[in-house]
């Protein structure tokens, strides 16, 4: 037997038989039904346990019940007001993220590749991080005077520094055989950089981004409260609002969808970061998507 | 065991590169060490991984180099590969373009098979329109081609090693340094590798530096084999591997080689136990 007909023979064995790849609408609706119950499940629970609550009396003259709250919501969406403030803040925590982005990158390569940069500033990156961002508002305020331009700040002083630390991450934790492998090749400087590097760098990239988002987001729920800010009401003016007319339900429904509106975003970054792992055989392939 | 032909070196003095049956003149040589050292560290404290070593490869040969743990293999794979400096001694490749491969087989997870072969061609600064065409050709050598777009996590071991070596080949290397490169593939798989690799050396002329821990493959691929000793390695011993036909692990001069070299390094390792 030739040899090179056994080892294609071997190479078929190892990969076993083809797996399925069916996308049928039913599987995918199966699928969707698996990830979707435990969380609708849960949603009935806290109303279930909020509609005891009210029924008990307790803060009566305050309280709303869950279906006053919802039909409050409901209201709001129809009137497009609600629709307007999540563009209006949107907008805002777009161009922020976007800044943060930029800057923690920036900053990330420059740390990572020249030691005494790092020496100066890593331990400042990490400090920053724990800062709480609503901290910064007095000095935002002060300096940028009220308006949009003191939240950008915030923000960018909120999830920069975790942008920039998951790239430091990713580019310490770069396997050292793939850096000789690629030294072998003949990847040098730039090149380096830019095929292993920071391919490899990827997946903390991605966790620091994430991680980014959440710190930008909430400095931005924190700004549109404290900052006083002409032209139209984003998320945080309509909850002040709310506050001021003791408003609960109100209140509750922007809480709401503030919540869901950082859950969605976040979702789309777990996306991304299981695609990416999954790509790479990090992920067990037993586990659901 | 007449028919191997043994050549004791006693001394590390003694430069085995210079013996007759080495330094066959029709060949010019490709690699050579000589009075190669390497220590790391410095004053009390540094180890000598490497004494005064000297060897040679010609053109084309295929030089396995075999040595009990601690006798330096992978530093002067280093050495040649030109990822480190050597503290004395010199190494010359006159100017041979060098590849490296590891026993891992140390591919990019972010690329497919065919992306990890293209980057190293890439880096050797050829052209777009030719990758393709030479990558295709890399994965056909090594009986891969239907396999180029999956990506390393699912390929198995031996077909991982099997893209290594399409990418190493992919440096347009003249010297194949390859540090135990099939010593994590299960027994079978190392077997039918054996035979693409020496298939792939006879048709591209390479120079093979190939470091096992494995006396058997040692001597089933060998041109010749090369005893380290340990701490500090030293060339001990050095056997030309007549070649009479096709080899296999099981062939009986494989197996008179491997005994060989089996009771030299032995006696080696013995030094170390009193």
């Amino acid at each position: 037997m030739a040899s090179d007909q056994a080892l294609q023979g071997l190479d078929n064995l190892e990969l076993g038989p083809a797996t399925r790849t069916g996308r049928s609408p039913a599987r995918l609706a199966r699928k969707a039904w698996t990830a979707a119950w435990p969380k609708l499940l849960a949603i009935a629970l806290v109303l279930l346990v909020w509609q005891i609550v009210h029924l008990t009396g307790w803060k009566k003259l305050v309280l709303s019940p869950p279906s006053a709250v919802l039909s409050d919501l409901w209201q709001m969406a129809r009137h497009g007001q609600l629709w307007a403030a999540i563009g209006v803040t949107m907008k805002r925590a777009l161009i922020g993220y976007l800044l943060a982005l930029i800057i923690g990158s920036v900053i990330g390569v420059l740390v990572a590749r020249i030691p005494p940069l790092r020496a100066a500033l890593g331990s400042i990156i990490t400090g920053l991080q724990t800062m709480p961002s609503i901290a910064w508002y007095p000095f935002a305020i002060i300096f940028f005077t009220q308006g949009t331009a003191a939240i950008l700040f915030v923000m960018v002083m909120g999830a920069a520094p975790s942008i920039a630390n998951g790239l430091i991450t990713g580019v310490d934790y770069t396997p050292p055989l793939l850096l000789r492998a690629g030294r072998t090749m003949g990847l040098r400087g730039l090149a380096l950089y830019r095929y292993l590097i920071l391919p490899a760098s990827l997946p903390a990239y991605v966790a620091g981004m994430k991680q980014g988002w959440a710190f930008a987001w909430r400095s931005l729920m924190a700004g549109e409260l404290v900052v006083t800010i002409v032209g139209a009401p984003g998320l945080g003016v309509l909850l002040n609002t709310n506050q001021s007319l003791q408003d609960f339900a109100g209140a509750t429904s922007i809480i709401i969808v503030i919540l869901i509106v950082g859950i969605v975003v976040d979702m789309v970054f777990t996306k991304a970061d299981t695609a990416l792992r999954r790509r790479r055989g990090l992920l067990d392939p037993s586990l659901p998507a | 065991m007449r028919a191997i032909n043994e050549q004791q070196v006693t001394s590390p003095a003694a430069t085995p590169g210079t013996s007759p049956t080495s330094a066959d003149t029709a060949f010019a040589t490709a690699v050579r060490l000589t009075d190669v050292s390497k220590a790391y560290g410095t004053g009390r404290t540094a180890l000598l991984a490497l004494d005064r070593v000297s060897l040679t490869a010609r053109d084309g040969e295929f030089v396995c180099i075999i040595g009990a743990s601690g006798c330096g293999k992978s530093t002067l794979l280093n050495l040649v590969a030109g990822l480190d400096t050597p503290t004395a001694g010199e190494v010359d490749t006159g100017g041979r373009r060098v590849g490296l491969m590891f026993q891992e087989p140390a591919l990019f997870p972010w690329l497919t098979a065919a992306k990890n072969v293209e980057l190293a061609l890439r880096a050797q600064g050829v052209p777009r329109a030719e990758r393709r065409a030479q990558t295709a050709e890399l994965l056909e050598a090594v009986r891969l081609s239907g396999f180029g777009d999956k990506r390393p996590h699912e390929l198995s071991g031996g077909m991982r090693q099997r893209v290594a070596l399409a990418r190493a080949l992919a440096q347009h290397a003249d010297v194949l340094l390859m540090d135990e490169p099939f010593g994590a593939l299960d027994a079978m798989t190392r077997d039918l590798l054996h035979d693409e690799l020496e298939r792939i050396c006879a048709e591209r002329t390479l120079t093979v530096l190939f470091v096992t821990h494995n006396v058997r493959e040692a001597a089933r691929l060998g041109d010749r084999v090369i005893v380290l000793s340990s701490r500090p390695g030293r060339v001990i011993a050095e056997y030309d591997v007549p070649r009479r036909g096709p080899r296999r692990i099981d062939s009986p001069e494989v197996a008179n080689m491997a005994a060989a070299l089996t009771d030299r390094l032995r006696e080696e390792m013995g030094r170390h136990g009193i």
